[in-house]
């Protein structure tokens, strides 16, 4: 091994100081300088490679084409993480109830898409289109209150992040099914939610009358058992700002999807266009 | 005579280098889906002493009007944080790096006396093995919180498959604000360690990149300092 150089202490600053002022220069030209030399420039060139890769590779997924408002890699991820949740979802898990002194006086409200039309609360009617074809149905509001009222202290979540307490009543979206086999392609009701019928639709689509606001559910969400036709919030029918006079609540899903203001719902084959999923945001939007 | 040691294996510097751009594009998309509710800030009543954030820093850096951007990222990005992790985790149990990592009985003893060290108080820095008690108290921390990001993640992310989870946590907002708490937690993590990288020098940067540290081993018998001490077992 080479002599180690002897500089004068005060002139030379060693390039590989430790804390502690340990000089750990390597006796230059040695073979062992010629090892790290070596080592080093390949690290760093191989760190700096991997970089430019990962910079180039995000930049890449970044430049597709758009899917509904953001780039088709992103949208396949949202999309698959959809079907994972889709297929650890259980329709015995429940949302938390909570006492109902708990929930707010004032609802929060966000957005008025879908609700800045006229409309006349004694001519409304609620759509229903079968799966599978066949004559579209209308319900009246009196139609829905005829089935099982059911009432539920839940949290609504906002996709912005925010979430209140709310009371709601209204009849389960699988009661009405089960009255009205609307959903099943041989015309059968919904008697056990665990048991459906096998020709179930997979999805449900809702829009409001003047079809500015629309929102696509999978089935399972749809029928699970907190998943409410609604028509009152604090035990007070719903004002019009809050989707009168009747709306979509499901603590499934994130608000987005608690469609205000019922119009049509179809039962469909394919996942149906979605207001907020449009925008770039998550299609399933689920809990 | 000074040797070339190696450090850090070679798995252990590409987790390390994989997790540093995606925790920081997960902070960067976290902070566009944390502005559509920017409701934290340190005080009390009606005294506030900082919130987060103040609109400067939103200016500063854009960060407005990114929601749905924010949550395509981030709910990419947690695939690889999270596999990224559980691969690091899995490798340095079965490697054995784990006996460097995990605090023992003298890490909190240690770990002062490289406080006062690296504060100037103390004159000698205690002799360690690869990672001193300061650095394995903040290595595993750092660890753990991971897991802790990945569990108040889901908590908010699918709070009713969940909720068992989530109600465990005290509830979907806790678990919002534990979510936000770590965040902090990892950009505190971030200062210290580039401050304590850059005073340890090229020779320590450099092993996270090379896996080797050149040392001075004193002639045969005397013990090393610092990295000689380790056991034989690490020279891979």
């Amino acid at each position: 091994m080479a002599q180690e150089p002897t500089p004068a202490p005060d002139k030379i600053i060693p390039p590989h100081v430790s804390p502690d002022g340990e000089d750990l220069r390597l006796p230059p030209g040695s073979p062992l300088d010629q090892e790290a030399t070596r080592r080093t420039r390949r690290s760093f060139i191989g760190l700096g490679l991997a970089g430019l890769a990962g910079v180039l590779g995000w930049r890449y997924l970044l430049n597709q084409p758009d899917a509904d408002g953001t780039p088709a890699p992103f949208r396949r991820v949202l999309d698959a993480n959809g079907r994972l949740s889709a297929a650890y979802f259980r329709e015995t898990r429940l949302a938390p109830e909570f006492a109902k002194s708990r929930g707010v006086r004032e609802v929060r409200t966000n957005g008025r898409a879908g609700l800045t039309s006229d409309i006349d609360l004694a001519a409304w009617r609620m759509v229903v289109q079968p799966y599978g074809g066949g004559a579209a149905q209308q319900f009246t509001l009196a139609d829905i209150k005829a089935l099982p009222r059911v009432e539920m202290t839940t949290q609504l979540k906002c996709i912005e992040g925010w979430s209140i307490i709310v009371n709601w009543a209204g009849t389960r979206f699988a009661d009405f099914l089960a009255k009205y086999p609307l959903a099943s392609r041989s015309g059968q009701p919904i008697r056990d939610v665990a048991n459906p019928p096998a020709d179930l639709a997979p999805y449900v689509s809702l829009v409001t009358p003047d079809e500015e606001y629309y929102v696509g559910l999978d089935m399972h969400s749809a029928i699970h058992p907190q998943t409410l036709l609604c028509y009152e919030i604090n035990g007070q029918p719903l004002s019009l700002e809050h989707g009168a006079p009747l709306r979509l609540v499901t603590p499934l899903k994130y608000g987005i999807k608690h469609l205000k203001r019922i119009g049509t719902i179809a039962f469909v084959d394919a996942r149906p266009a979605d207001y907020w999923a449009e925008q770039g945001y998550d299609w399933d939007a689920g809990h | 005579m000074k040797k070339l040691v190696e450090k850090h294996p070679l798995a252990i510097r590409w987790f390390h280098w994989v997790n540093f751009p995606v925790l920081m594009l997960l902070i960067w998309s976290g902070l566009w889906i944390y502005w559509a509710n920017d409701i934290y800030r340190i005080g009390w009543g009606n005294t506030t002493l900082y919130k987060f954030f103040p609109q400067s820093f939103y200016d500063m850096v854009h960060l407005d009007h990114k929601l749905a951007q924010g949550m395509a990222w981030h709910f990419l990005l947690m695939w690889v944080f999270f596999i990224n992790g559980l691969l690091y985790v899995g490798y340095t149990l079965f490697s054995g790096e784990w006996r460097y990592l995990l605090p023992n009985r003298h890490s909190f003893r240690e770990a002062w006396q490289v406080t006062l060290h690296d504060l100037g108080l103390r004159k000698t820095a205690p002799l360690v093995q690869k990672y001193n008690g300061a650095q394995r108290i903040a290595y595993t921390a750092v660890v753990l919180m991971g897991l802790g990001s990945l569990l108040t993640g889901l908590a908010i992310y699918k709070p009713t498959q969940f909720g068992w989870l989530t109600q465990t946590l005290g509830g979907y907002e806790a678990a919002r604000v534990q979510h936000f708490v770590l965040t902090i937690g990892y950009v505190l993590f971030f200062v210290v360690h580039v401050a304590q990288v850059g005073r340890a020098g090229w020779n320590n940067f450099r092993s996270m990149v090379a896996g080797f540290e050149i040392e001075d081993v004193p002639a045969a018998g005397a013990a090393s300092p610092r990295l000689a001490q380790r056991e034989p077992d690490t020279k891979a």
